[in-house]
């Protein structure tokens, strides 16, 4: 302990003197080092888009052209499977904002208690993968014909896929703005429940909204493995089926599908600004 | 309740609001039983019959078979082998880049626009699986694809000729690792955002250098979001199924697979094989989530 004290001011005297010169090191090494990690990480991100691309211009030996695009575009199968997709991911958006707002909103102003529930139950598509959901789907709704003579299965799990999504945008975005007080404006103002929920509410939550409709839109846009296994005839399920039958028209859907995936979140990413709860924990893998 | 029932005073439903007071708590309940309704019918009795059934034997009998089996049947444990090391190869790789990527971006002195373009880019990357992803990685390094022909006519060498397959575990961790190390970036910048400013300049205060400022400080205080980070990416490659069967089919014997299989047909040719098969996955996804939010709660301690 007697040694310690002329140490310590040495030491600091050290790090005084020596700080800004350090600093200065520290901070011009590590450039090099973030350009190199961001180089090798942009090489790992658009290498297999350019690829993708590159080979779908190849339908003609020798040249580079459009023919994959036009083979792809000109199968009304094409048409077919991406319009009922897009029916279903519409369906699916509609039933999830009608189970998450109401649930959302409850908790949050009245039923607080009720919160962990309602996490828990969010939380669960990532305990039960989309395979194991399926089969339990099977199991136990398999002989029921209504069940699976209409895509109810489907879109229950393209529901259950998008309840993450949306319940944390939403639930961020009622935590953003002060509920009760805005409820509790509007009824001293003699609003009556639809007016609070339609006129108040609701427009403070547009963004919230958007970002999980956006989210939930790419996600089922291209899931597999419900439509798949569930023999829905689904735009995944089409790309997986044309990339076992052709050479060059899968890859020029896939551009399509990256198109349209880069389209939904990068806007999303737009209007949202700081949404949180995108992209988190991952839907259809 | 009451306090809500006397601000509506002074508007023309005041009168009857005495009357209307049971009537909201019926419809606070009202708004909740929809949600729950569909997670009982569409989470919990699907989850709960996997769970009965597993332990039920072709007879319907009770039996612990199924579940001795998982352990003991080859291909079974094969394919739980093969699923569990893709994940935990994925998991790790993927964190190990991720948080690199995510230092170089946020710490690492680059200009503040390449951030803002990364988040974005990482936001649609860890949602780009399934189909697509496959499709992507095929075009790229398939038997005809650009690095592979790269190779071929640039550096004369033909790497599939020598027995090499992208169709494998490897091959398929490179592939998941697309959507793996994205959603790394996109946890780990804001939590090395939360690192503060003064707690860098307290350890130099303390004559500490910057070893033991990461060693003693930004580590640990990181640890848990990494840990929780580093599950969360194991559950992610783990409940993988798409993108797997559309790479490779039938070449990789996944658990996710093994089900798909089971559902399109009996391959196991035991029904109760199949729920134990289901089963067994819940499990491990459960554990790794209770790890998960264990690591979250630690974490939020000190993003206060």
């Amino acid at each position: 302990m007697r040694d310690r004290p002329p140490i310590a001011p040495t030491a600091t005297v050290k790090a005084i003197v020596e700080t800004p010169v350090k600093t200065w090191k520290r901070v011009r090494k590590f450039n090099l080092w973030s350009w190199i990690i961001l180089g090798i990480g942009l090489i790992y991100f658009f290498l297999p888009l350019l690829a993708t691309f590159e080979f779908s211009l190849r339908a003609i030996k020798g040249r580079y052209s459009l023919e994959a695009y036009r083979i792809a575009f000109s199968d009304p199968a094409f048409f077919r499977s991406f319009g009922l997709s897009m029916l279903w991911a519409i369906l699916t958006i509609i039933i999830t904002l009608l189970l998450v707002l109401p649930t959302a909103y409850w908790v949050h102003l009245r039923l607080p208690r009720l919160r962990p529930a309602v996490e828990f139950v969010t939380l669960m598509p990532f305990v039960v993968p989309a395979v194991v959901l399926v089969f339990g789907f099977i199991r136990m709704y398999g002989r029921y014909t209504f069940m699976v003579s209409i895509p109810i299965l489907l879109i229950a799990g393209y529901i259950v896929l998008s309840l993450p999504y949306m319940f944390r945008a939403v639930d961020a975005g009622l935590r953003a703005i002060d509920v009760r007080t805005l409820t509790e404006a509007a009824q001293s103002l003699g609003a009556s429940w639809p007016t609070i929920i339609f006129r108040v509410i609701f427009p403070n939550l547009r963004v919230a909204i958007l970002s999980g409709v956006f989210l939930t839109f790419a996600i089922v846009m291209g899931e597999f493995t419900f439509a798949n296994l569930l023999v829905w005839p689904a735009f995944g399920p089409y790309m997986e089926l044309l990339g076992a039958k052709e050479a060059y028209a899968p890859q020029a859907l896939a551009v399509v599908s990256f198109l349209l995936t880069w389209g939904s979140i990068g806007l999303l990413a737009r209007i949202g600004r700081g949404a949180p709860g995108q992209g988190q924990i991952a839907g259809a893998r | 309740m009451s306090r809500e029932s006397d601000i509506r005073l002074g508007t023309g439903e005041a009168p009857v609001a005495p009357p209307q007071t049971p009537k909201k708590i019926n419809w606070a309940w009202l708004g909740v039983i929809p949600f729950f309704l569909f997670a009982i019918f569409f989470l919990f009795l699907p989850s709960a019959t996997i769970f009965i059934r597993s332990f039920e034997a072709p007879d319907g009998s009770f039996t612990f078979e199924n579940i001795i089996s998982l352990f003991t049947k080859a291909d079974i444990v094969n394919a739980y082998q093969a699923s569990l090391s893709i994940s935990v190869i994925t998991a790790l790789a993927g964190a190990i880049f991720g948080f690199l990527l995510a230092y170089a971006v946020v710490l690492g002195g680059l200009p503040a626009g390449i951030r803002t373009f990364l988040t974005t880019f990482s936001g649609v990357a860890s949602n780009f699986a399934g189909v697509p992803l496959a499709f992507a990685f095929i075009a790229t390094m398939g038997n005809a694809g650009l690095v592979t022909r790269w190779m071929e006519t640039v550096l004369g060498f033909d790497i599939h000729a020598t027995g090499f397959t992208i169709y494998n575990i490897w091959g398929l961790s490179i592939v998941y690792m697309y959507f793996q190390f994205p959603l790394m970036v996109l946890i780990m910048a804001p939590a090395l955002d939360g690192l503060r400013r003064e707690w860098r300049e307290a350890c130099e205060n303390l004559g500490g250098s910057t070893a033991h400022y990461w060693r003693y400080v930004a580590f640990p205080i990181l640890m848990p979001t990494l840990l929780g980070t580093m599950i969360l990416l194991f559950g992610n490659a783990f409940g993988a199924y798409a993108t797997a069967y559309a790479f490779a089919g039938s070449f990789i014997n996944l658990v996710t697979i093994l089900i798909g299989a089971q559902i399109q047909g009996d391959v196991l040719f035991n029904p109760g094989l199949g729920n134990a098969l289901a089963l067994g996955m819940i499990v491990i996804m459960l554990i790794s989530m209770i790890g998960y939010a264990y690591m979250q709660r630690r974490a939020a301690r000190w993003t206060r």
